[in-house]
């Protein structure tokens, strides 16, 4: 069984977003860039699933800049097998990108696709629901634990009340949840031999697909400021303050 | 024009997201009809039909609607998006499932988690875990909306709409459900909850999580919470997670106790009216936010607070 997981370049988790000055966006330049968190669940589960001799081959996938390849790299040094990336430097909408990935899921026809739950960027949470009504695939969203056997996936996902497990027919596709697994970190050799693994190099143009974008930012700013309150002395103040400002 | 609002619920009774969606799609403007998919759920149809500004409710029941299953919404919505401008859903981890499934099939780029309403093409929603909002405009002829429930207050009732059976469709039949744990709990649900406690990774264990933070909560009657950290050691169940990527709260009063605030977890939070920290470090992010700050030991803390309410 062959495992497709696409993953998403983004602002590092860590960093905190700042807002254009002329109001047209959010600052990347100079900022660290990492893999969507996500999407390094979704790897770490794929080689799980190769590890455990139910996947074959996990192949990734990346849309975006060329610098989008380390991101590629390190999928590939957590034990990925070949990277593909549709090289673009301009903005794909989630749309678009289901539609990419649909054209390479025709070409390399794997049965699962593993994607995260939610880009930390843009914060959609709709490739994945995106990709599997395209394909008309079933989808296994929020993944908390996924369980392949006899042409099935069982996927338990986590809702607003609790967890839900549903079991989909092969080929299906599934997003990662946070505690799905805690991704592994890539050892030296590993990294190493990562350079050494190919990455295919495409261009939008080879897919045929329309990603012209439907959306326009009008403006992005800043949130309303919180401004930092008081420091009370003990836990009698804090009761009183409180109550003085009828929250209790 | 007109919208279709997709109910939440659990077959029993209507969740109050419906009602803020409501709201959001009576912004936007043309008539409302809400949709009510899941298996004998005539009572919440009952329930959508006395939301003031509703044209009429559509119940469809089938087996594979009962747990909302998304190749089955899917199924039944997009027909029926002939005779409607725009979708809009709750923001909840079911409208979050199938919402963009719709979108993807009528070709259009969904608009998630919107906090406001700018005219018929454009609206306003946070990025970044909230670290910017963004404007923005659509092309696409049909809306395609998950709204996020503490931007909008919830609907009146007062309402008399119409109730109409349509048929379910089947689906693409390649899911099928197989269980469900569900929490019961007699506690308000945290998108609803007037008070939040939330309790992080320094309470250290399920045990001390239950100990410290339950008698604070039946106290104040409040929702309980949780940082991602307490969640992922288990100390809390996954639905507690407050943030970027759980659950968005916003209540009168929250108090965040042994939570740094990265900010994945302010993402979720910020937007309350008043929020507390206790925390031990003097330093910890969650002060940058806080209305009151105490700096001092959660095990000492908390019992104290807990005792003088
Ligand atoms: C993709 C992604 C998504 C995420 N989504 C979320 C999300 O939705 N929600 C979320 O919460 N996090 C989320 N996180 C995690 C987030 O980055 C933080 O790791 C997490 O919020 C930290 O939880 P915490 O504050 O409980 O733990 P810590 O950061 O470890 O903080 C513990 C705090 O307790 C204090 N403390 C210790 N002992 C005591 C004591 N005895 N008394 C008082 N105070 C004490 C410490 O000073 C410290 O400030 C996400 C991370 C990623 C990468
Ligand atoms: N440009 C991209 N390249 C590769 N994968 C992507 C891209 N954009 C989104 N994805 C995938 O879709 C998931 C959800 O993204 P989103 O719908 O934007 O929140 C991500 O976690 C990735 O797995």
């Amino acid at each position: 069984m062959k495992v497709l997981v696409p993953v998403k370049r983004v602002i590092d988790y860590n960093v905190k977003a700042r807002v254009k000055p002329d109001q047209s966006g959010v600052d990347l330049a100079n900022v660290k860039m990492s893999m969507n968190p996500f999407d390094e669940i979704s790897v770490e589960e794929a080689v799980r699933l190769k590890e455990a001799g139910t996947a074959t081959e996990v192949v990734v996938v990346s849309i975006g800049p060329q610098q989008c390849q380390e991101t590629l790299r390190t999928a590939l040094a957590m034990g990925a097998d070949r990277g593909i990336l549709i090289k673009t430097d301009d903005k794909v909408e989630p749309l678009a990108v289901a539609k990419l990935l649909k054209a390479v899921v025709a070409e390399e026809s794997p049965e699962l696709v593993i994607l995260g739950k939610q880009a930390i960027d843009d914060d959609s949470n709709q490739t994945g629901q995106m990709l599997a009504a395209l394909l008309d695939w079933p989808q296994g969203t929020f993944a908390n634990e996924v369980k392949v056997d006899g042409g099935k996936a069982n996927v338990t996902r986590e809702i607003d009340g609790g967890l839900q497990t549903v079991a989909l027919d092969l080929p299906a596709i599934v997003t990662t949840d946070l505690r799905l697994n805690e991704p592994r970190y890539a050892s030296l050799p590993n990294i190493m031999k990562a350079k050494k693994k190919p990455i295919d190099m495409k261009e939008i143009g080879d897919y045929g697909v329309d990603v012209a974008p439907r959306l326009t930012t009008v403006k992005v700013t800043e949130p309303p400021v919180r401004e930092a309150g008081e420091i009370v002395e003990d836990v009698p103040t804090l009761v009183s303050k409180l109550k003085a400002k009828g929250a209790l | 024009m007109a919208v279709l609002v997709f109910a939440d619920h659990d077959n029993a009774s209507l969740g109050d997201a419906t009602h803020k969606t409501v709201t959001a799609a009576t912004q936007f403007g043309g008539d409302v009809d809400v949709l009510v998919a899941g298996k004998g759920c005539g009572a919440v149809a009952e329930a959508a039909a006395k939301i003031s500004g509703v044209r009429k409710v559509l119940v469809a029941e089938s087996d594979a609607l009962e747990n909302a299953l998304a190749e089955a919404v899917e199924a039944l919505v997009v027909p029926l998006m002939d005779g409607y401008d725009a979708f809009f859903a709750p923001a909840t981890t079911t409208g979050k499932n199938v919402a963009p499934r719709i979108a993807a099939k009528l070709d259009v780029m969904q608009l998630s988690d919107i906090i406001g309403v700018e005219s018929a093409d454009t609206f306003v929603r946070p990025i970044y875990a909230g670290n910017a909002i963004e404007t923005v405009s659509t092309a696409d002829a049909k809306k395609i909306v998950t709204v996020r429930g503490t931007a909008f207050d919830a609907a009146e009732e007062g309402g008399s709409a119409a109730v109409e059976t349509v048929d379910a469709a089947a689906g693409n039949g390649k899911s099928a459900f197989v269980s469900q744990e569900i929490v019961q709990s007699d506690r308000p649900e945290l998108t609803s909850a007037k008070i939040i406690v939330s309790g992080g990774r320094a309470l250290g264990s399920e045990e001390d999580f239950n100990k410290y933070m339950t008698p604070l909560a039946d106290k104040l009657g409040a929702g309980i919470g949780a940082s991602r950290a307490a969640v992922d050691a288990g100390y809390a169940p996954n639905d507690y997670q407050v943030g970027q990527t759980g659950k968005i709260v916003a209540p009168e009063l929250y108090i965040a106790i042994g939570i740094s605030g990265a900010i994945q977890h302010l993402a979720g939070m910020k937007d309350s009216k008043i929020i507390v920290a206790i925390n031990k470090d003097e330093e910890a992010p969650i002060f940058q936010v806080a209305d009151y700050g105490l700096v001092a030991d959660l095990f000492t803390a908390v019992p104290e607070l807990t005792d003088a309410l």
